[in-house]
């Protein structure tokens, strides 16, 4: 026998929403909306903050780097000025951060050199970068093919270099440019091997010419032999020296713990060694906590907007439940006069309310879920949707369906039968 | 014809020094004022008066969806004053069957599941209320029209799922309040023939009328005037019958 079945009741409860077909939808648009934007807002919120603690780790979050900054100053007067600017890090910085300070797992030098790079008819700018052998370990950067260079390298001042991923792609396309001769500068470099770069290339193909910001590596000590310490730029007619001795110092921590004292001594230090300020100090590992502090803030924020959305479609349901109860009076003196008892008119309404608000909820996922791939299609972000988010919605929904339809349904339930049933 | 002497009759509906009062602002309201009766099972009364007299108060209260001011009402001797509105409820559920003026049927509800309502609510329906829904749709001439809205229906056609309705539960009484009042004469003749045929085989009928035909149709006819008993006639010969003394 069919009973007062909670399956019957929702299955009434839809047969009475039908009735009103398009007052039911634009009932559940506020929930609908509500839903949807919780859920592609996270998606988009995650991705975006995912993003940023890639780019961070890229850096590698135990590292402490120091780099040289060219200062500010006033600009040379006068057409064919040649004049020789010196700043940034030196090689006694270095020696101080790889020897002096605690914590310190390794230290490792970089140089950037000015010069083209050349196979055959195929010819770039990369950053040139001369190092040392630790420089891989610390950058935790892979090697795709051949080997990066060795201690025996800097030991014999070898003629070796290791292109960048990209970099080997645009000048060998077609085949390893291991053992190729490449020209950098006047002189020509063995190459020995070829660096991927820490994080998994995407599919785009690196464009040929200028727009390659590839790198090229080379032992510290040939570089310093064969390029010296003085750099030669051409900018706009005149010709800038530059004498910059390190470009960038990577410190590696011991532990996480390690990093802030690094970065506290390594900022002490500078001040006090260098003059100007022709350096700067980066700490992944505070970008990295200043990115988690900036996604619990955004976290907030969309939360708040996220409750105020779903209030208002929970308010917008329960004001067309009080109208739907006066609406239907006379009904619920009828139920009542034929034997429903107050449970039965609350289930009847209760379950109308979260029908019609996991209905919304329920397109609301679909929407939400359809946003964050639209977004990723056209507006080239990143979105992550955890499975968490969609599930969250739905609680929250049928959670409105029922704070909401409470107070119309206890209304509806309290009526007097005999009063209900002289209602037009 | 239905039931036999008053002597052998059981008591389906006893009501003892009923009142019930209309507070309006500052006065009172007596609609019923020292309301003595009891309704005996298959008896057919029509019940008459002039408009405010009572009638429909009195209904509302056989039908447990008011409740006397002070008084005792008994349905096949259970005491309603006792009960709590869950009870009250399942009461109606069981032992009532109502006939409105405007037939009242659910308008989202096909004629089939209008007339299983009252099962729906009780605690324990029995298990064959389908075919009796079913059956009582046959009786009415309707079992063709199981799957139809009420809108669909015209007004003499949903007073018969009503009365089907208030007769899915097999209950004590029945009770119709002016149930031809929106039927044209020869549909409210069709009815009545129905409330003549459902007196026969033995239902308890009380029918609120203030149309004397309808109301000599009816086996007996109790006559209310300001909430009390005015008079008490047998239409079977056309007589006063002693005053039911209740
Ligand atoms: N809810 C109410 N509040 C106040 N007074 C009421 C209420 N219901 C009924 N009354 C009063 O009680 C008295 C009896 O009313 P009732 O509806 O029982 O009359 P009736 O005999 O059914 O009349 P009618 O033939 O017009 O339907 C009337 O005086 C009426 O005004
Ligand atoms: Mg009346």
């Amino acid at each position: 026998m069919r009973r007062a079945s909670l399956l019957g009741t929702v299955r009434l409860g839809i047969n009475s929403l039908m009735l009103h077909k398009l007052r039911s939808i634009l009932t559940t648009l506020g929930v609908l909306f509500g839903v949807s934007s919780v859920i592609a807002m996270l998606a988009i919120g995650e991705g975006a903050s995912e993003e940023a603690q890639e780019q961070i780790r890229k850096l590698g979050s135990r590292n402490v780097i120091l780099r040289s900054v060219k200062p500010t100053e006033d600009v040379v007067s006068g057409g064919e000025a040649t004049r020789v600017s010196s700043y940034g890090l030196t090689d006694f910085d270095f020696q101080r951060v790889d020897q002096t300070f605690p914590g310190v797992l390794r230290a490792v030098p970089v140089r950037q050199l000015q010069q083209e790079v050349r196979l055959n008819d195929r010819a770039l700018n990369p950053r040139v970068l001369a190092t040392i052998p630790e420089y891989v370990s610390v950058t935790g950067r892979p090697t795709s093919e051949g080997r990066f260079l060795s201690p025996e390298d800097q030991l014999r001042f070898a003629n070796v270099c290791v292109l960048g991923y990209e970099v080997a792609r645009y000048l060998s396309p077609f085949e390893t440019p291991i053992g190729k001769r490449i020209k950098i500068g006047a002189d020509y470099f063995t190459c020995v091997g070829v660096l991927l770069p820490r994080v998994p290339l995407g599919s785009d193909q690196p464009t040929p010419g200028a727009d390659v910001t590839g790198e090229v590596f080379l032992p510290m000590e040939t570089a310093r032999r064969w390029f010296g310490d003085i750099q030669v730029k051409i900018r706009s007619g005149s010709r800038d020296m530059e004498e910059v001795q390190l470009h960038e110092i990577i410190a590696e921590a011991e532990s996480d713990e390690a990093v802030p004292s690094i970065a506290a001594a390594a900022r002490e230090m500078l001040a006090r060694q260098h003059k100007q300020r022709d350096y700067e100090v980066v700490v992944p590992l505070e970008q990295l906590l200043r990115a988690q502090e900036t996604k619990r803030i955004f976290t907030i924020v969309l939360s708040s907007i996220a409750a105020i959305s779903l209030l208002v479609g929970g308010i917008g349901i329960m004001n067309v439940m009080l109208a739907t109860v006066t609406e239907r009076t006379r009904e619920i003196g009828i139920r009542r006069a034929l034997g429903a008892k107050k449970r039965h008119i609350v289930t009847q309404f209760l379950v109308e309310t979260v029908v019609l608000s996991i209905g919304g909820g329920l397109l609301g996922i679909a929407l939400g879920l359809l946003i964050p791939v639209l977004v990723e299609k056209f507006a080239d972000m990143r979105t992550i949707v955890t499975p968490a988010a969609p599930l969250l919605a739905f609680v929250i929904s049928a959670v409105i369906g029922i704070v909401f339809g409470l107070y119309p349904a206890w209304r509806a339930a309290n009526m007097d039968p005999v009063e209900a049933l002289r209602h037009e | 014809m239905g039931s036999g002497g008053l002597g052998s009759a059981t008591a389906v509906a006893e009501l003892r020094d009923i009142t019930r009062v209309y507070k309006m602002g500052g006065h009172e309201v007596r609609a019923l004022d020292g309301f003595s009766f009891t309704f005996q099972k298959g008896e057919y009364w029509s019940i008459m008066g002039s408009s405010g007299s009572g009638k429909s108060t009195l209904l509302n209260l056989l039908g447990c969806i008011d409740r006397a001011t002070t008084g005792s009402y008994r349905v096949r001797g259970e005491e309603v004053a006792d009960l709590d509105d869950d009870q009250l409820s399942e009461l109606r559920s069981r032992e009532i069957g109502f006939v409105f003026q405007s037939y009242n049927l659910i308008p989202q509800l096909d004629v089939l599941e209008n007339i299983l309502v009252p099962l729906f609510y009780q605690d324990d329906p029995p298990a064959d209320g389908e075919e009796r829904a079913r059956a009582l749709a046959e009786r009415v001439g309707l079992g063709s029209r199981l799957g139809h809205k009420p809108m669909e229906l015209s007004g003499g056609q949903q007073q018969r799922v009503a009365i089907a309705r208030a007769l899915v539960n097999d209950p004590a009484i029945v009770l119709a309040d002016e149930a031809t009042g929106n039927l044209d004469s020869k549909t409210a003749l069709e009815i009545l023939a129905l409330f003549d045929e459902l007196h026969a085989e033995g239902k308890t009928i009380l029918l609120v009328t203030h149309e004397a035909k309808v109301g000599e149709r009816s086996e007996r006819t109790l006559k209310l005037r300001d909430g009390r008993i005015d008079e008490v006639r047998d239409n079977r010969v056309g007589l006063a019958a002693s005053g039911n003394p209740g």
